[in-house]
């Protein structure tokens, strides 16, 4: 773990001398990828990062939103894959309590998590289930003890992942706008590393998560305590509401190497510092392992003279550690001494700046025949190859997991998990929907439509709820950067994202890269996950009974777009087709009419139509309202297709509404006028779920063992194995 | 008038217990950290949840150690309401204001899920404007949330009439399906479930108002309004 050759060569020339070994770990940290985005960043300036509500500062670690009267959210999104592959349980917790402080940071209250999990098979492989079970620990221990509600996410399994686990993690904060730590810093202010003592564990992780995943460094992984957390937390915001803080950051990847360098470069300041200063675990710890531990639970902080007093009082009543590094200079260098020895000045710029790359990407060779299909083995009993489908691990209900999260504390939560997006009532009368959603399976076929897929899927989510999207997160995860083939993957998923943020006007808040994403049988498939942030101005649709004569209308075209689709995968054991593609226009029309039905108080609830297919979300309606629902086939809208794509197409755009019959011609009326394509399709009541097609029944389940099956199945499975 | 929450390092229901008292309730509520002592003029006194010293040792255990709790056991010889939810009835437990033992929920999981209560005793000081027998939908959000009693202490317990809330259903392996006891004089309440997450109708999904009686029995207990 240290720099390239040509790194060495460039940093020797840079500083006009040979650097020293405390030097090259600062700058070995730094210039990894992982905190460099050294591949990445000359090609993520495409993405829309302005919007009339965006607010920009320097130094913020994420992205903020004005949400009016003097309000703001703040939102972040990290990963802690290759810790999570080896460690599941701390590697987990961690990347709460990281992407946690990046909230706090900017002085707001981290208000809700959301999870993105992704594990190799487990129903045949045991490690994978390990994984899982143990990750799910995690970010349970960490969040519940916090009291900050994980309120969505969402859990995925396929091969690509066998022995590997991508846990992302998304935090979104609130606060008054007022109080925003507006980063400044002059001459002689002060820098205090506040909270958790460095230690050993976590030495040289940004350096692990930036190669393949070969042997498994559990050193490399960091030790989580959410109390010390919690009490940061509340610490911090009391500084902050004495205005005790003139600038703020949280010490992830790299650790000190990285707060030091990124504060004084963003801030065009210089930092004298003194490791003999820093509050550490061990007492023989050299200054080369104190610059780059990623011990957890630290946040740097530069104040002045005066306020000094206040904030160690503040520490003293919550017993945290603070203590005095270093202080502000004007030079621009970061300058670490040991006492009086000098370990290391580095100009902040050269350490901060790693020269960016321009890696060659090309088409892969894999994509080539991959929209071929192979002829099936016909289905003889839908009904139950639907009970199997409903009780598969992607499909089924993931209550066993969100069940373990607390997502009701901090009393926000007005829409619970489990259906398309949980929404949080804010302090000035507004309300925040959030989700997350990945696709791989779509990806791998189609990188760019995939990604655009995710970005749909969750503004469709959002959507559900009545709010408006105004936000995006995007965490690119993809295998290793130096494979043409793969920078290639990851070139068509960014420039995708790029379109469709362009085209509905939606910034780009915050996001992160993540690669060498490999397992030991190759790269992952590409997965891009989107983070969608929706405001609803007056009151989200709370989901309302659905019963006997309600009324199911579908909008949006059902097409055969079968590849990646879960009956292709996982019924079929095929992977191929071509993967749904988004039509923006088709896209803008079916988003604007839902919402205007919701502000019209014309529906019962809304879900939208994805993996599994149209089958699989009425199937969900039917269950979670216990409710059987009579569907029609035929008068499902798009091109006329065979019956198994009209079941389980995983066509984008669409949305089932259920309401009372006495709207539906007040609704059709409007969706007429809307141009959306658009069909009634089925009537709520007795106990059975059926599809029918010209009157011949094709699929016939008992609400109740659907249900029974669909929310036990994951436990069961993870349980009893 | 005036009701004290207590905070100790790690508590996270403070703020939400706090909202439901004065923005909902309109009492006068005030937050005391844990290490100092509560002052005379307190009419009732309620530790809120959370993970006190991150659920250290056992939980509960640590904060029962606090300079806070001398007062709160003073308070408690002196009759005055005493609530703890979650967290904060385990450290009632650990303190020894209230019997029995929390132990971790058979499901080995934290478990956060909504569920309903089913009123055993309406005469004490949180639970007097509820009917006997009543059903309140709540959610519950613990991993050590399984109450325990040897078999002694529940005959015991149901002799004094000491079981304030059952489950309607079997939620965690609890002991009788006990939620809620109080103690011997009906003063110290202790309840796993969280009502102030239940109080409003914005964030209810079945219904808020059995849950709102538990403050307004309050209410009623101490008298005036902020």
């Amino acid at each position: 773990m240290s720099l390239e050759p040509q790194e060495l060569d460039d940093l020797t020339s840079k500083i006009g001398r040979k650097p020293t070994s405390t030097e090259l770990q600062i700058v070995a940290a730094e210039w990894s990828e992982h905190c460099s985005y050294k591949s990445s960043k000359k090609h993520l300036k495409m993405l829309p990062m302005k919007g009339p509500l965006v607010i920009s500062e320097k130094g913020y670690d994420s992205g903020v939103l004005d949400v009016g009267y003097g309000y703001v959210i703040t939102a972040h999104i990290e990963s802690h894959n290759h810790p999570s592959a080896v460690e599941p349980y701390g590697g987990a917790a961690t990347g709460v309590g990281g992407v946690i402080r990046d909230i706090l940071s900017a002085g707001t209250r981290p208000i809700a998590i959301f999870d993105g999990l992704r594990f190799g098979d487990i129903e045949k492989d045991l490690q994978a289930r390990w994984l899982f079970k143990n990750a799910v620990t995690g970010i349970a221990d960490y969040g519940n003890c916090l009291g900050i509600p994980t309120i969505g996410g969402e859990v995925e399994f396929d091969e690509c992942y066998s022995n590997y686990a991508l846990v992302d993690v998304a935090a979104i904060g609130f606060g008054k706008k007022k109080n925003l730590i507006k980063n400044h810093a002059k001459k002689g202010d002060l820098v205090v590393l506040l909270g958790g003592s460095t230690g050993r564990d976590g030495i040289g992780g940004s350096q692990f998560a930036s190669d393949s995943l070969e042997s498994e460094n559990r050193s490399a992984v960091q030790i989580p305590d959410p109390f010390i957390e919690k009490l940061i937390i509340e610490a911090i915001l009391e500084a902050r509401n004495q205005n005790l803080i003139h600038a703020m950051k949280d010490l992830g990847g790299g650790g000190l190497s990285c707060a030091v360098s990124e504060t004084a470069d963003a801030l065009s300041i210089g930092i004298e510092m003194d490791v003999n200063k820093v509050h550490t675990r061990e007492s023989d710890m050299n200054p080369d392992e104190i610059m780059v531990s990623e011990s957890q639970e630290r946040m740097l902080i530069v104040t002045n003279n005066d306020k000094l007093k206040k904030l160690q009082k503040i520490c003293k009543k919550f017993r945290i550690t603070c203590s005095v590094i270093g202080h502000v200079t004007s030079n621009n260098m970061m300058h670490v001494k040991k006492g009086q020895k000098t370990c290391a000045n580095l100009p902040t710029d050269v350490v901060a700046n790693a020269t960016l790359l321009d890696r060659p990407s090309k088409k892969p060779a894999y994509l080539k025949n991959i929209e071929t299909e192979k002829k099936l083995k016909p289905i003889l009993d839908y009904s139950k190859m639907m009970m199997k489908f409903i009780s598969s691990p992607n499909i089924a209900s993931k209550i066993w997991v969100y069940g373990q999260y607390d997502h009701e504390v901090g009393i926000r939560t007005v829409v619970k998990p489990g259906m398309d997006s949980s929404v949080l009532r804010l302090d000035n009368g507004k309300f925040l929907a959030a989700k997350i959603d990945g696709n791989p399976k779509h990806c791998y076929i189609n990188p760019r439509e995939g990604a655009i897929g995710c970005f749909e899927e969750a503004c469709r989510n959002v959507v559900c709820t009545g709010a408006k999207p105004i936000g995006m997160l995007d965490h690119l995860q993809f295998g290793n950067p130096e494979n043409p083939e793969i920078f290639w993957t990851f070139l068509e998923s960014l420039k995708g994202l790029t379109d469709f943020a362009k085209y509905f006007e939606i910034p780009c808040v915050g996001g992160k890269v993540s690669l060498y994403n490999e397992t030991p049988s190759g790269p992952i498939k590409p997965t891009p996950i989107i983070g969608i942030l929706g405001l609803i101005d007056k009151t989200p649709l709370y989901s309302q009974k659905i019963t006997t004569g309600d009324c199911l209308v579908i909008i949006g075209d059902t097409k055969n777009e079968m590849g990646g689709s879960e009956y292709f995968e996982y019924i079929h054991k095929f992977v191929g087709g071509k993967c749904p593609v988004v039509n923006f226009q088709e896209s803008k029309t079916n988003m604007n009419i839902v919402l205007d039905l919701i502000r019209k108080d014309l529906l019962k609830t809304v879900h939208d139509c994805s993996k599994g297919g149209l089958v699989v979300a009425i199937s969900e309606l039917c269950m979670t309202h216990q409710i059987g629902c009579n569907v029609s086939l035929e008068k499902v809208p798009g091109p006329k297709l065979e019956v198994d794509r009209i079941l389980f197409s995983e066509s984008h755009s669409r949305y089932l509404l259920v309401l009372e019959k006495k709207n539906l011609k007040k609704l059709e009326d409007l969706l007429k006028k809307s141009k959306a394509s658009y069909k009634m399709i089925g009537v709520f009541g007795g106990e059975n779920i059926q599809f029918n097609q010209e009157n011949k029944n094709v699929i016939d389940l008992r609400v109740d063992k659907a249900q029974k099956t669909w929310l036990n199945s994951l436990r069961e499975l993870v349980v009893h194995g | 008038m005036k009701i004290g929450v207590i905070v100790f390092p790690g508590s996270n229901c403070d703020r939400d217990m706090y909202h439901v008292l004065t923005d909902v309730f309109k009492l006068d509520a005030e937050y005391f950290w844990h290490d100092k002592g509560l002052p005379k003029n307190i009419d009732a006194v309620i530790l809120p949840g959370g993970f006190s010293y991150g659920d250290r040792l056992r939980s509960g255990a640590i904060a029962a150690h606090s300079p806070i709790i001398k007062d709160v056991k003073k308070m408690a010889e002196k009759g005055i309401p005493i609530l703890g939810v979650c967290n904060g009835f385990q450290i009632l437990v650990e303190a020894g204001l209230l019997p029995g033992a929390l132990l971790k929920n058979t499901s080995l999981n934290f478990m956060c899920k909504w569920t309903s209560l089913i009123v055993e005793n309406n005469k004490t000081p949180f639970t007097n404007k509820l009917k006997l027998h009543q059903k309140i939908p709540i959610p519950i959000a613990n991993g050590e949330g399984r109450y325990y009693v040897d078999d002694e202490t529940l005959k015991k317990l149901k002799k004094n009439n000491q079981i304030v809330f059952r489950y309607s259903e079997v939620v965690n392996g609890s002991s009788d399906r006990i939620a809620g006891v109080c103690n011997e004089d009906g003063n110290v309440v202790g309840m796993m479930p969280h009502p102030e997450r239940a109080a409003e109708s914005e964030i209810n999904p079945i219904d808020n108002k059995p849950s709102s009686l538990i403050f307004e029995s309050l209410l009623n207990t101490i008298g005036v309004k902020n």
